[in-house]
């Protein structure tokens, strides 16, 4: 009889525990944004906004690496449209940030879609070399195009955006980390939201198995276009909120070094995780920026090192690490008597 | 109707009776003039190629005979670089196969392909994607015909071969084809799922038109009422199911000796 209450007990924590976990990212985020905003270092705040941009073009390689299943460095590109769309409707004082937003968000699906035309065609390395291409010519073109990226020098004193016509700009760095947060966890809410459902089904059989989605009629090449424009548009907002923390912008901002960093948080928050990627890139800024605030010069070697450990200690990435510890506790424990010991290649699907 | 035989050297059209050129003509698919060499190794060089809709035709031969090209070919997967396709009278040879895909012609793999990550019932969803609104069978319909039922929710990565090809089949005809090309089917399937499969070929409607490429002469001579033999890329035999079944050179083709001598007999 003690079982049986034993195993309803569990039932229940089970079911607990799946009501609970879902929202316990988002909540676990929330809180660290609020710790962060709560401390009284304003270096940190200012740090912490600038990590959002980046979290952004991480989540826009994710949606074309993990979802697309196209590897890409390229979305440098989008990214770039953005800031200086951003950039430059500031500086002729269109103030709006809504407006900025929405023009960088076009400027990026608009550059994305042209790319993609060539992109969407190949797969695999081909993509990576092609978009390693796309990367390097970003940055040719934001140093070379001097009336409209001011050269190798850069822009800077861009003005500050304004949340609402009639509210003061947005300069204290709480209210910038605040609204780079709102902006990145939204844009990431709602790219989550479009590649959910059906859509998520369709990409799923594309990238499993390419030849029969075409057989049954499907417009692969056309899905993967589509993928990579609305990719592009969320790294388009991106580089918008690189101009709203940052206040500057030099080519070396969209560079590959952006591409590389972006395509390493993809690998650490596992590659088709879009909140993954959010924290991927949080931790490998955190890195950069705080850890080896400390160990001045290093900071490249911390990098390397943590691409290391992300390979060999978390393959799959942050997401795949719950299910990783699940089986390993369950080699841990005897084995249960129930329908759970059925051969695992007969198991159901879980999700 | 008499056996036509082709000679190696010269390509003789199909002698199919011409009722049936004029009905592939208007409603089903005509190919003319297919060549199609891996640099200098010619694998299909076919004079022409016709399925009328309700045909039951088998293309049969031995390895490299050019049977899966001329499948890869008719179906979009294989661009051709000489030659005319076309598809209730319109020219299709540049069409890739999803649009062919979505006009009615169906295939399946000679490899069965699933989609690994999806479940077994949402990989027939994905076929029958362009008829989800007004589908003619549902997936769970065609779970049922294919025997899969008991699968519906298990990832296809799990299952078996013969159950792969079963899913292969239905997927296929969830994209409600009207010409279905089948690449050895039967291949790697065990008696009772090669019952299984000719019993869902067999009961498919009449207007269906099916193209089946199979070593299997059981699945053969229990599906198919008309036989190409290609042999080199080149037509070798070509007639009704019983007499090509009973032709000493085609026994003697697959058997590996004679071979064009048999042809030329």
């Amino acid at each position: 009889m003690s079982a049986f209450t034993h195993a309803r007990t569990s039932d229940r924590i089970r079911l607990l525990l799946r009501r609970v976990l879902p929202w316990s990212a988002p909540v676990l985020a929330a809180l660290g944004i609020a710790a962060v905003v709560a401390w009284p270092d304003t270096y940190l705040h200012a740090t912490a906004a600038r990590m959002f941009p980046l979290a952004l073009l991480a989540v826009s390689v994710c949606v074309v690496t993990g979802h697309a299943g196209l590897p890409t460095l390229g979305q440098v590109a989008p990214y770039a449209a953005g800031a200086y769309t951003t950039a430059h409707l500031a500086l002729h004082g269109v103030a709006d940030a809504a407006l900025h937003l929405l023009a960088a968000a076009a400027a990026g699906a608009m550059v994305a879609a042209l790319v993609g035309v060539v992109l969407a065609r190949y797969r695999g390395t081909v993509v990576l070399m092609l978009s390693l291409a796309v990367a390097e010519l970003t940055t040719i073109t934001a140093s070379q195009w001097r009336t409209v990226s001011g050269g190798t020098d850069g822009l800077a004193g861009i003005p500050a955006p304004r949340l609402l016509p009639g509210l003061p700009p947005l300069l204290d760095d709480r209210a910038v980390l605040l609204y780079a947060a709102a902006v990145a966890a939204t844009a990431t809410a709602v790219a989550m939201r479009l590649l959910g459902g059906n859509r998520q089904l369709l990409l799923s059989a594309v990238r499993g198995n390419e030849a029969r989605a075409a057989a049954s009629g499907h417009r692969v090449t056309t899905y993967l276009w589509v993928v990579h424009a609305g990719a592009g548009a969320v790294a388009g907002i991106g580089g918008a909120l690189l101009i709203h923390t940052h206040r500057w912008i030099t080519p070396a901002d969209v560079g590959f070094t952006s591409a590389a960093l972006a395509l390493l948080a993809v690998v650490i928050g596992g590659t088709a995780s879009l909140p993954g990627a959010v924290v991927g890139a949080v931790m490998v800024l955190g890195v950069r920026d705080v850890v080896a605030v400390d160990l001045p010069g290093h900071a490249p070697l911390l990098l390397g090192a943590l691409f290391v450990a992300a390979v060999y200690l978390l393959p799959g990435g942050l997401t795949a690490l719950p299910a990783r510890l699940r089986r390993s506790l369950r080699v841990l424990r005897p084995p249960a008597n129930g329908p759970d010991t059925t051969a695992p290649h007969m198991s159901r699907r879980t999700s | 109707m008499s056996i036509v035989r082709v000679d190696a050297d010269d390509r003789v059209p199909s002698r199919r009776a011409s009722g049936d050129l004029d009905r592939a003509h208007s409603g089903g698919l005509v190919a003319t003039g297919l060549r199609h060499a891996y640099q200098r190794l010619t694998v299909l060089d076919l004079d022409s190629f016709t399925v009328a809709p309700g045909d039951r035709h088998a293309i049969i031969g031995p390895n490299g005979a050019g049977k899966s090209t001329l499948l890869n070919i008719l179906a979009g997967t294989t661009r051709t670089r000489t030659g005319t396709i076309t598809y209730n009278g319109t020219v299709i040879t540049r069409r890739g196969a999803g649009w062919r895909g979505r006009a009615g012609i169906g295939r399946t793999f000679q490899h069965p392909a699933v989609y690994p990550d999806l479940t077994v019932l949402d990989g027939v969803r994905i076929g029958g994607w362009h008829h989800r609104r007004h589908p003619e069978r549902t997936p769970l319909e065609l779970l049922e015909l294919v025997g899969l039922t008991d699968y519906a929710d298990y990832p296809a990565a799990a299952l078996s071969h013969g159950h792969r090809r079963m899913l292969d089949l239905a997927v296929a005809l969830a994209g409600q084809p009207r010409v279905l090309l089948l690449d050895e089917p039967a291949a790697g399937l065990t008696d009772t799922e090669t019952g299984r499969l000719l019993q869902v070929l067999t009961g498919l409607p009449g207007w269906m038109a099916i193209v089946l490429v199979e070593h299997h002469m059981d699945v053969v001579a229990a599906v198919a009422d008309w036989i190409t033999v290609l042999h080199q890329g080149r037509r070798h035999t070509d007639g009704p199911a019983d007499t090509v079944r009973a032709d000493p050179a085609v026994a003697a083709l697959y058997l590996g000796h004679g071979g064009d001598d048999a042809a030329r007999r």
